[in-house]
């Protein structure tokens, strides 16, 4: 049980996290909440591992896997902009829909063997760095480091630029958005796509690159759930994302790796002496989702930073209200 | 372009047709409402038809086996039935939540703290082997309820406290309950090493229609058991506080408009609380039904996802408790053919199906949707 490695592993995993909750800072900023990203994960894991077995180019599986993902994303967008429907039972339609698909699809997958990987590499002078760069920057997948370049660029994309102050316009006030000329509905539709590209990527992400393979709806295992709750937890800012992402993957392998050692921390460890005790700790992430959730709620009282005001309430061009 | 208020701008230009969208001032006939979920759900065959065509499958063929497995004689209605009667439950603690705009995503977690619940009464044991049916059926129904029921407290309360959203909390239990059980499957009540118990004494079972089978020959071999009748007095019970009593009223009007509500004087935290216990005690009692009346020892692997087919049963239902009933014996017939159907992941793939185009459809009750001829300048 080295800390290192379990952070390393943890950065590594935790990129599966990061680009889902990533996704879901796009969809919910523009005023739209999906809860659909557990199906679109598993889509995108599918496709990845599918198209990746069929071809041999792990890189085509990756834009298969966010186009997918993003397709499904759509259908999502058009019940809640169009239609005008609620939200929450529209993205728990999409999540049995995209499960679904993907388990038809993916049948017999599991069995496809080995294939063809994502780069992984070591970068050469950043590695040098005393203990961070074992973390960060020794052995990860070129996913991971596209993370660490995406989260300071969707910072800046949401804060800086202009499309970021229409995302945001359209999330906080539609009315007035729509007033200055911008296309409300466009933009949600498009942010759903990105939400949904997101999520294509991080389910590829897992079949590609972190726990490579088809493992039915064992893949993603609720990680689509945990990011909705990295989006609360996060207040909708990318890097409060990469932070809590990198610590449920963290999570993750400590959960795993705590059970080696027969002493820990000078004691005898139970996880080792009766490995069943291992349930137990298989319950952490979830519990500490809903610990997130609390501490993310009063929090975003006391900051008064919370949720994007027009979020989860459709907009009718000529109604009142927000 | 026309923007009155309650229409939203119809795709002008490319069609020579113009599709107007009206919102509905007044309320639609039953009938109506009825027709476009019947239509929806046609259509959701149709996709997932072509879905299965896709996927290399035979659709009308897997849609003939699903008919014949489950509706083809009395002994197959029979089984259909048994898979109905947990879905029910879950469909009404469903039905109770959605009822106030609650969103309990957590009936699965809370069918299997249930079922846990019921098997502890047998397993620890807290009645003897000895005890009467009727006993074991009492105690192991209030186990189910009261375990199901607790485990629906907590994401009420942590959303009546801490405003936490119960989508989350719900489903993240669900995860703890299935490692929760786990750990009793393999630790505490495995039996020879093997991820089950032993088989529960024979007094603990829910009496079953073949258990009459020495005096009435045509019951015979047939399983459908005592949840059945659990789970229709639970419907009129669920009826019964919805449309006929003082909180009933004040769920449906929270429902329909918190702010009405709050401005009543409602105390909406406290009905959250109650709503999610009594939503969680529901689909308690389909786990203890499910574990007492047809697999008859604790294991993993109890649920093909009730606690989930639930939501859509509750939405087809219009989370009327007495449609709950019908919509879930159609629901039981998909489930109970699915499981010898290939690709394995089909009926999940047809449930997504009917319930997007079921949302979807719900558009068409709540606006009127008319066309008409392009004119030159619209």
């Amino acid at each position: 049980m080295d800390p290192l490695i379990i952070l390393q592993a943890g950065v590594a995993s935790g990129t599966v996290l990061l680009f889902a909750t990533l996704g879901g800072i796009f969809n919910e900023r523009s005023g739209i909440m999906n809860l659909g990203i557990e199906g679109m994960m598993l889509i995108g894991a599918m496709t990845a591992f599918s198209v990746t077995a069929k071809t041999g180019l792990p890189w085509l599986g990756l834009v298969a896997a966010m186009l997918a993902a993003g397709a499904l994303s759509q259908i999502h967008a058009f019940i809640t902009i169009t239609l005008q429907a609620d939200q929450v039972v529209s993205g728990l339609a999409l999540t049995f829909l995209g499960t679904g698909i993907s388990l038809v699809f993916g049948e017999g997958l599991s069995k496809a063997g080995v294939i063809s990987l994502l780069p992984v590499f070591t970068i050469p002078i950043l590695s040098q760095i005393p203990i961070l760069g074992k973390i960060f920057f020794e052995n990860q997948s070129i996913l991971v480091y596209i993370g660490y370049l995406l989260v300071p660029f969707c910072w800046w994309y949401i804060n800086k630029t202009r499309p970021g102050l229409h995302l945001r316009a359209v999330g906080e006030y539609p009315a007035a958005a729509d007033a200055l000329g911008i296309n409300v509905y466009g933009l949600r539709y498009f942010y759903v796509f990105i939400g949904g590209l997101l999520a294509g990527l991080s389910g590829a992400t897992i079949s590609l690159a972190i726990s490579p393979g088809w493992f039915s709806e064992l893949t993603t295992g609720g990680q689509g759930w945990i990011a909705i709750g990295l989006i609360i937890f996060s207040q909708w800012n990318p890097y409060r994302a990469m932070f809590g992402s990198y610590f449920f993957g963290a999570l993750r392998r400590l959960i795993l790796d705590i059970q080696g050692p027969a002493i820990l921390f000078g004691f005898a460890n139970p996880f080792y002496y009766n490995p069943y005790y291992g349930f137990f700790l298989q319950m952490l992430p979830y519990a500490f989702t809903i610990l997130v959730l609390v501490i993310g709620s009063k929090e975003a009282i006391r900051k008064h930073l919370g949720a994007p005001a027009a979020l989860g309430i459709p907009y009718i061009r000529g109604q009142r209200g927000i | 372009m026309q923007t009155d208020s309650g229409k939203i701008p119809s795709n002008q230009g490319i069609f020579p047709f113009r599709i107007k969208f009206e919102e509905r001032i007044s309320d639609v006939p039953k009938w109506y409402t009825f027709a476009i979920s019947f239509g929806a759900v046609v259509f959701a065959l149709l996709i997932g038809a072509i879905i299965l065509w896709l996927a290399g499958g035979n659709p009308w063929a897997t849609y003939a086996h699903i008919g014949r497995s489950s509706f083809g004689s009395i002994g197959v209605f029979s089984d259909t039935l048994v898979k109905a009667t947990p879905l029910i439950l879950v469909g009404l603690a469903c039905s109770v939540a959605f009822r106030m705009k609650l969103w309990n995503i957590g009936a699965e977690g809370q069918f299997f703290i249930g079922a846990f619940a019921a098997s502890a009464v047998i397993l620890i044991p807290i009645l003897p082997e000895t005890a009467p049916s009727w006993l074991f059926i009492v105690v192991t129904a209030a186990a189910g309820l009261i375990g199901g029921g607790l485990y629906g407290l907590i994401p009420g309360l942590l959303k009546a406290r801490f405003n936490v959203n119960e989508v989350i909390s719900t489903l993240m239990l669900n995860y703890i309950a299935i490692a929760w059980n786990n750990y009793f499957i393999f630790a505490v009540w495995t039996e020879a090493g093997f991820q089950m118990s032993k088989v529960f004494p024979q007094n603990s079972w829910l009496p079953r229609l073949t258990d009459l089978g020495s005096k009435i020959p045509a019951f015979r071999g047939l399983t459908t058991h005592f949840g059945l009748v659990l789970a229709i007095i639970a419907a009129v019970i669920v009826w019964l506080i919805l449309y006929r009593s003082r909180w009933g009223y004040e769920i449906r009007l929270i429902g329909d408009n918190p702010k009405a509500a709050t401005y009543a004087g409602i105390p909406i935290k406290k009905h959250i609380v109650w709503v999610m216990v009594l939503s969680g005690a529901l689909a308690g009692l389909a786990g203890m039904s499910e574990i007492t009346g047809v697999v008859h020892r604790f294991q993993g692997a109890i649920s093909p996802g009730y606690g989930f087919t639930g939501i859509i049963v509750a939405w087809l239902a219009k989370l009327n408790p007495f449609a709950v009933i019908f919509v879930s014996i159609l629901f039981g017939a998909l489930i109970l053919a699915g499981r010898e159907i290939q690709p394995s992941g089909v009926p999940k793939m047809i449930q997504g199906v009917i319930l997007v185009s079921l949302i979807a459809s719900d558009f068409l009750v709540r606006y009127k949707v008319s066309i008409s001829r392009q004119r030159a300048e619209a």
